[in-house]
């Protein structure tokens, strides 16, 4: 750990702004928030207090979420109906998720969901060699929600239809709760709702992930300013370096390989797990 | 839908008007200006922010008493105690600004995305829309306390 007092505030702004460009373009490319990156930056290397991460973390996953966004103008990756329909669930989820929060312990939460999302993100690499058939008719709940769309890509405009929707909403819901509780790793289980269970293309569902946890973020920011949560010598490094990551890592997304964003995905939500874990264990969550 | 109208609708407070044009298109580009001028005032801010400071601020944790936390000087959590600071060039509240458009930009896409709807005759989802945007609304309200 840095010790705090041995940096001038020149230094620390540098290396904050260097860890929110990589933060940036981690969550563009994966449809994470923010909070992987910049909260062990700050309460690992710098040891600054768990609230600052987390109000530092909860502007990172906004500036991702608009920065990325605002690279692709034309492009139309997002599927704003999907991100709309699935966002009725997430933010009633987190409410409830909120008052679950005052009667469990929320570190066996953090250890249990950890080790879900170790599973998961194996999952998540096991399927890279098929390459699903997403013009396969989709379920009526999808149709009359009119949640099938289309997307760009090397190969040209690609339509897709959307499977099992009430299994996906019921799992956003529950994606709601565990960030109503835990305040962090909402992302992952959006991006894994969309891709496994409702059969979205991969880009569409990070794309598409992003945009949720924006809107959900946005939310939750006014009260953690209000708090005191956000501090400005924090924020201005993160703001700035995480919309430029954000929108250079948009522009790789357009043209990389599916196979790469998940092997990418993967590692980065097994980091995610394993910070759960551990601050799960030491009972700082 | 549009391209097949032979006439031009020229009055901007017509429905039809906007139903010639790209909306989404509109959407990007209110996205993209609002993460410009939150990136600019907030550079600003930041130069202004290490220019005025004095040394390093403190965020560590008070040792020993996890559940105590100071937090952020009050005045610059507010929006109505922040502006009066930006008359001064106070460099933190001129991040802060920063945040706030920051902050803005992703719940004024939902309520644009609901006009955008209501353009394309889709009910439904201007329906799902205003849902969404009430139940943010109402988690800010309730989270004040």
């Amino acid at each position: 750990m840095i010790d705090l007092t041995s940096v001038n505030i020149e230094v620390f702004s540098l290396i904050l702004f260097l860890g929110a460009v990589l933060a940036g373009m981690l969550g563009a490319l994966t449809g994470l928030g923010g909070g992987v990156v910049v909260i062990p930056l700050l309460t690992l290397g710098f040891g600054v207090d768990m609230r600052y991460a987390v109000g530092a973390a909860l502007v990172t996953s906004i500036a991702t979420s608009s920065g990325a966004a605002a690279a692709y103008i034309k492009e139309r990756i997002t599927n704003v109906r999907i991100g709309m329909f699935l966002e009725m669930a997430t933010t009633v989820g987190a409410v409830i998720g909120a008052l679950v929060a005052m009667y469990m312990p929320t570190n066996v939460i953090a250890i249990f969901f950890g080790i879900v999302l170790v599973f998961s993100a194996a999952m998540s690499m096991r399927k890279k060699n098929q390459t699903p058939d997403y013009s396969l008719p989709g379920d009526k709940l999808g149709i009359v929600m009119k949640l099938n769309g289309s997307y760009p890509t090397s190969n040209g405009i690609v339509s897709y239809n959307v499977h099992r929707v009430f299994g996906g909403f019921s799992l956003m819901t529950l994606a709601g709760v565990i960030s109503g509780i835990l305040g962090i790793g909402s992302g992952a289980l959006k991006v894994l709702a969309m891709d496994t269970m409702m059969k979205i293309p991969f880009k569409v569902s990070t794309t598409t992930s992003n945009f949720m946890v924006g809107v959900t973020a946005a939310a939750s920011a006014v009260v953690y300013l209000q708090r005191g949560y956000i501090d400005p010598g924090l924020a201005f490094p993160i703001v700035v370096g995480v919309l430029i990551g954000a929108f250079f890592g948009s522009k790789i997304l357009m043209n990389a390989k599916v196979k790469t964003l998940r092997l990418i995905f993967s590692v980065v939500v097994t980091v995610l797990a394993l910070q759960m874990i551990y601050n799960g264990i030491l009972g700082k969550l | 839908m549009g391209h097949n109208d032979k006439k031009q609708a020229n009055n901007i407070f017509s429905i039809e008007f906007w139903r010639q044009r790209e909306m989404d298109l509109y959407v990007g580009k209110l996205l993209r200006y609002g993460v410009f001028t939150a990136c600019f005032i907030t550079v600003l801010g930041g130069i202004i922010y290490v220019f005025q400071s004095h040394g390093m601020p403190d965020y560590k944790p008070v040792s020993g008493h996890h559940d105590q936390f100071e937090g952020v000087v009050p005045y610059l959590r507010e929006l109505n105690t922040i502006i009066p600071a930006l008359l001064r060039f106070d460099g933190a509240a001129i991040i802060q600004l920063g945040v706030v458009v920051l902050i803005a930009t992703p719940i004024i896409r939902v309520a644009f995305s609901a006009i955008v709807f209501l353009i394309e005759r889709d009910y439904l989802y201007v329906a799902v829309t205003l849902i969404v945007l009430a139940v943010i609304l109402l988690n800010m309200i309730f989270g004040l306390h």
